[in-house]
C-alpha cells in the first residue's frame, strides 16, 4: 500500500500545474459554444502540443506522441479538475474512434482521420444501435450490399448523439446475411453528407434531443471506409465498447457531485433549519458518502490493476452498474432535500443550481440503460466476474 | 502508487484461512454453538499457535508490530469461516495500552488475554455503565465480548475512559444473542480498581469498528462463495439454477456492492495506518457501509440456497447471524454514520 507518488510524478504534476496557469487566459469561456468554435479548437491544439491532450497518440498521427503513463494521465486529469480548467475535447471520435484505428486502421485511414479527429476539426457519431438491436446489439439489420467499390447501404440507427453535427460515422452494418448473427457484421465509416442520409432528433424525458434517429435509403458509401476487414465488424467493435463502458461511473466524477449536494445541504434552510440539520437527510447523505467513498477505493484498485498489467476482475467489472446508479442515488436525496422546491426545472426565480438535480435524476436513468443496461451489466458481472454458466441458446423453431 | 495487499499480507492471510480451514471447519463450529468447550479451546489453541495474540503489539514490546490493514485482514479470514476469536479484542488493547510497555509484553507473551467491555462508549442503557468514583469502578457494562478464559477486561467508564481490569473483579452473566458461537456477556463490577487506565481518541472506536466491518466482509464473501457453488450444483426445470438471470442477478448484485467494500475497508486501515486525518472517518463509515452491505448479502445468499438456507442442514446461518449480530456490535449504522458525520464537522 502506498498512496503517495514518487518525486518524478511530483514534479510532473508541477510542470501539469505550471503549463496549464500560465495558458488559462487562453482557454475557451461559456460564450465559445459549439463545435468547431475557432477558440476552442486553437485550446486543444494548445493542449496537444503541450501534452495534455492525446498525449500518447503517435506524433505522425497529431498526437504527443508520449509513452503510455497511467499515474501522468491521472495527474493530468486531477489538475484540470483542480484548477477548474477546462480540459481536452471529448466525443464518440477521440474516446471510441481513434483506439480503434490505431488498434486495427490500415496507415491511410490513420493518416485521414486521427489528427482532424482529435483537433477537434472533425467531429464524429456512432451508428451501433438500431431499434430491433439495443441490448442484442448483434443483431444489427441495416444493410450493406456490395456495388463495384461501393456498399448500399440501407437502414436505421438510433441513440446516435451528435449525429447533426457529426461529419463522419462509424457504423456496423450488415454485409453478409446468411452468416452466423457476429460473423456478418462489418464495422464502416462514411461522412454524414453522402447523399440518402436523414438525421431526426430523439426528444428524451429531460426535454432536450440528446441523441437522434438515424435513417439511410440507398446510401453509397466507398469500400475503402471498412475497418479492418468486412464481416470482422464484430471484433473491432468489442474493441471499441471496452473504451465505452470505462467511461461510464468515473468515481471522481461522481465524488463532485456528493460534494456539491454537501454544499448544497449546508446552504439551504428550510423553516430556518439547514437540510443538513436535518438527521433523516444527514443519515442519507452519509449512506451515500460510504459507497461513494467505496467506489472511489475500487477505483484505486483498478488504476493498480492497470499500472501492473493485471485484468482488474470484478473490481472493473462492477464500475458502470454501481457508478451509475450512484449517481442517480445522489441527484434523488438533493431532490429530496430540496424539499417542494426539488421539482423547479429550467428556469424561474426559486430555481436551484439550474434545475441540475432534476435534470440529472432524468439523464443519469438514461446512462443506467444506455452503454449496456443494469440488466446486461449483472450478466457480465455473473458469467465473467463470477463465472456462472451462461443462459442456454434456446432451440431454433 | 499501489493499492494493493503487499506480498506478506496476501502470505498472512492465505496462512491464517489455511489453518481455520482445519481448525475452523464447519462441524467444530456446530459444537462450540452446541456449547462444547473443548472444541472451543482447541481453536483458541490452533489461533494462539499461530501467533494472533502478539501480531498487533509493536516489535519494541516482543510483538510482530503490525498495522490496521493486517489486523483486517486477519479479521476478514476469521469472519469468513465464522471463527470465534479473541483477535478483536487484543488488536484492540494492543492499540489502546501503545504507551504501556508491561501491558503490551503480556499481551504479546499471552499472559494477558483481554475481553472487549465497548459497548457504553457507543450506548448506554438505563441502569448500565461503570463509574469510576474514588479510582474504583462500579456498574455494569452489556455485551462484553471473549469474556470466557479472559485475564484481563478492557472496559470503557462512563466518562469514556478506558481501563484495563482483572477478569477476576466482573461477576459475569451470559447474554444470549442469535450468535452462539461468540458467547456475550453482561459485566457488574463492584468497587474494582483499574489496573491500567487510558483516555481514547476518536481512533480506538474508529479501530474497533472497523474490525467489525472486516469481520462481515469475510462472511459475506463466504455467504457469496457459497451461493455462487451451490447455484452451479442445483438443479430445476432440467437446468441449474445458476443460468436463471434471476438467480444470477442475485449473485451479481451481491458481488457488484462487496467488491468495493472490499476496498473501502483497504482505504480506511490504510489511511489509519498512515495517520491520515480522514482516518477514523473513513472507518466508522466503513462499519457502516459494511453492516448494510453485509445484511443485503446475508438476505440475498439465504434466498439463492432455496429452502435449505433456511435449514439448520447447510449451516449457513450461522454466517447469517454473524453478520446480523456485527451489524448491531458497537453501533448500528445509523449510529456510525452520525459519528462519520460528527467526524467531519457536519454536525454543528
Amino acid at each position: 500500500m502506498k498512496l503517495t507518488l514518487d518525486p518524478q510524478y511530483e514534479a510532473f504534476r508541477a510542470e501539469v500545474s505550471d503549463t496549464l496557469a500560465k495558458n488559462a487566459h487562453l482557454a475557451p469561456t461559456s460564450e465559445d459554444k459549439g463545435y468547431k468554435n475557432a477558440r476552442r479548437i486553437a485550446w486543444q491544439k494548445l493542449l496537444i502540443a503541450n501534452g495534455l491532450a492525446a498525449r500518447t497518440i503517435p506524433r505522425e498521427y497529431g498526437g504527443y506522441g508520449a509513452e503510455p503513463d497511467i499515474l501522468k494521465s491521472r495527474i493530468i486529469a486531477e489538475e484540470f479538475a483542480r484548477s477548474a480548467i477546462p480540459g481536452p475535447m471529448a466525443g464518440q471520435g477521440i474516446s471510441m474512434l481513434v483506439p480503434t484505428l490505431l488498434e486495427l486502421g490500415t496507415q491511410a485511414q490513420k493518416q485521414a482521420y486521427i489528427r482532424p479527429t482529435i483537433e477537434g476539426e472533425m467531429i464524429w457519431c456512432q451508428g451501433y444501435s438500431e431499434p430491433g438491436a439495443g441490448s442484442d446489439l448483434a443483431a444489427v439489420r441495416t444493410s450493406a450490399v456490395e456495388d463495384g467499390d461501393h456498399y448500399v447501404i440501407n437502414g436505421s440507427k438510433i441513440w446516435t448523439s451528435t449525429a447533426k453535427q457529426a461529419d463522419m460515422i462509424f457504423c456496423l452494418v450488415r454485409t453478409d446475411p446468411a452468416a452466423k448473427k457476429h460473423e456478418g457484421i462489418t464495422y464502416i465509416t462514411f461522412p454524414m453528407t453522402t447523399p440518402g442520409i436523414e438525421v431526426r432528433p430523439l426528444v428524451d424525458m429531460t426535454g432536450s434531443a440528446n441523441f437522434n434517429e438515424v435513417f439511410f435509403t440507398d446510401v453509397r458509401v466507398p469500400r475503402s471506409g471498412v475497418i479492418f476487414a468486412p464481416n470482422k465488424g464484430w471484433h473491432v467493435a468489442n474493441a471499441t465498447l471496452t473504451h465505452e463502458r470505462g467511461m461510464l461511473g468515473d468515481p471522481n466524477a461522481t465524488k463532485a457531485r456528493l460534494l456539491e449536494l454537501i454544499t448544497l445541504m449546508k446552504a439551504e434552510t428550510v423553516n430556518g433549519q439547514r437540510l443538513m440539520d436535518n438527521p433523516v437527510l444527514r443519515d442519507r447523505l452519509m449512506k451515500l458518502q460510504g459507497e461513494v467513498y467505496a467506489m472511489q477505493a475500487n477505483g484505486l484498485r483498478i488504476t493498480t490493476s492497470r499500472l501492473q498489467g493485471q485484468p482488474a476482475g470484478l473490481a472493473g467489472l462492477v464500475v458502470k452498474l454501481q457508478g451509475c446508479d450512484l449517481n442517480h442515488e445522489i441527484a434523488r436525496l438533493a431532490i429530496d432535500a430540496l424539499g417542494e422546491l426539488g421539482i423547479l426545472y429550467e428556469e424561474g426565480e426559486h430555481l436551484r443550481a439550474d434545475g441540475n438535480w432534476q435534470w440529472r435524476y432524468m439523464y443519469d436513468l438514461g446512462l443506467i440503460i444506455g452503454g449496456g443496461t443494469a440488466q446486461i451489466q449483472k450478466n457480465i458481472i455473473a458469467e465473467r466476474g463470477l463465472d456462472m454458466p451462461r443462459e442456454p441458446k434456446l432451440a431454433k423453431a | 502508487m499501489e493499492f494493493a495487499l503487499s506480498e506478506d499480507q496476501r502470505m498472512l492471510q492465505d496462512s491464517l484461512k489455511g489453518v481455520l480451514s482445519e481448525a475452523a471447519h464447519l462441524d467444530r463450529i456446530r459444537k462450540i454453538a452446541a456449547g462444547e468447550t473443548g472444541e472451543a479451546a482447541a481453536l483458541d489453541a490452533a489461533l494462539i499457535e499461530f501467533g494472533l495474540s502478539a501480531l498487533m503489539v509493536p516489535e519494541a514490546a516482543g510483538g510482530l508490530g503490525l498495522g490496521a490493514l493486517d489486523a483486517c485482514l486477519v479479521q476478514e479470514a476469521l469472519g469468513y469461516d465464522v471463527a470465534p476469536s479473541r483477535f478483536l479484542a487484543t488488536a484492540v488493547a494492543a492499540k489502546v495500552f501503545a504507551g504501556k510497555p508491561e501491558t503490551l509484553g503480556a499481551i504479546a507473551g499471552g499472559e494477558a488475554k483481554f475481553a472487549l467491555a465497548l459497548t457504553e462508549l457507543c450506548s448506554r442503557r438505563d441502569g448500565a455503565g461503570a463509574e469510576l468514583k474514588g479510582g474504583k469502578l462500579s456498574g455494569k457494562s452489556l455485551l462484553a465480548q471473549s469474556v470466557d478464559g479472559a485475564t484481563h477486561i478492557l472496559l470503557a467508564d462512563t466518562a469514556g475512559t478506558l481501563h484495563s481490569v482483572a477478569a477476576g473483579k466482573a461477576k459475569i452473566t451470559v447474554m444470549q444473542t442469535i450468535d452462539r458461537t461468540r458467547i456475550f456477556h453482561e459485566l457488574a463490577f463492584d468497587g474494582a480498581e483499574p489496573l491500567v487506565s487510558v483516555t481514547p481518541d476518536a481512533e480506538t472506536l474508529a479501530f474497533a469498528r472497523l474490525l467489525v466491518a472486516a469481520d462481515t466482509l469475510g462472511a459475506a464473501q463466504a455467504m457469496i462463495d457459497k451461493a455462487v457453488a451451490y447455484s452451479r450444483e442445483r438443479q430445476q426445470f432440467g437446468r441449474v439454477i445458476g443460468s436463471f438471470q434471476a438467480v444470477k442477478h442475485m449473485c451479481a448484485e451481491m458481488a457488484a456492492k462487496l467488491e468495493p467494500a472490499r476496498a473501502l475497508i483497504w482505504h480506511a486501515a490504510h489511511a489509519l495506518d498512515i495517520g491520515d486525518a480522514e482516518g477514523p472517518m473513513m472507518a466508522t463509515l466503513a462499519k457502516a457501509h459494511l453492516s448494510e452491505v453485509g445484511t443485503f448479502v446475508a438476505r440475498t445468499a439465504t434466498e439463492v440456497h432455496g429452502g435449505m438456507g433456511f435449514t439448520d442442514l447447510v449451516g449457513l446461518h450461522y454466517w447469517y447471524k454473524r453478520i446480523g449480530v456485527n451489524r448491531q456490535l458497537l453501533g448500528s449504522p445509523e449510529q456510525a454514520r452520525e459519528t462519520a458525520a460528527q467526524l467531519q464537522g457536519l454536525v454543528v
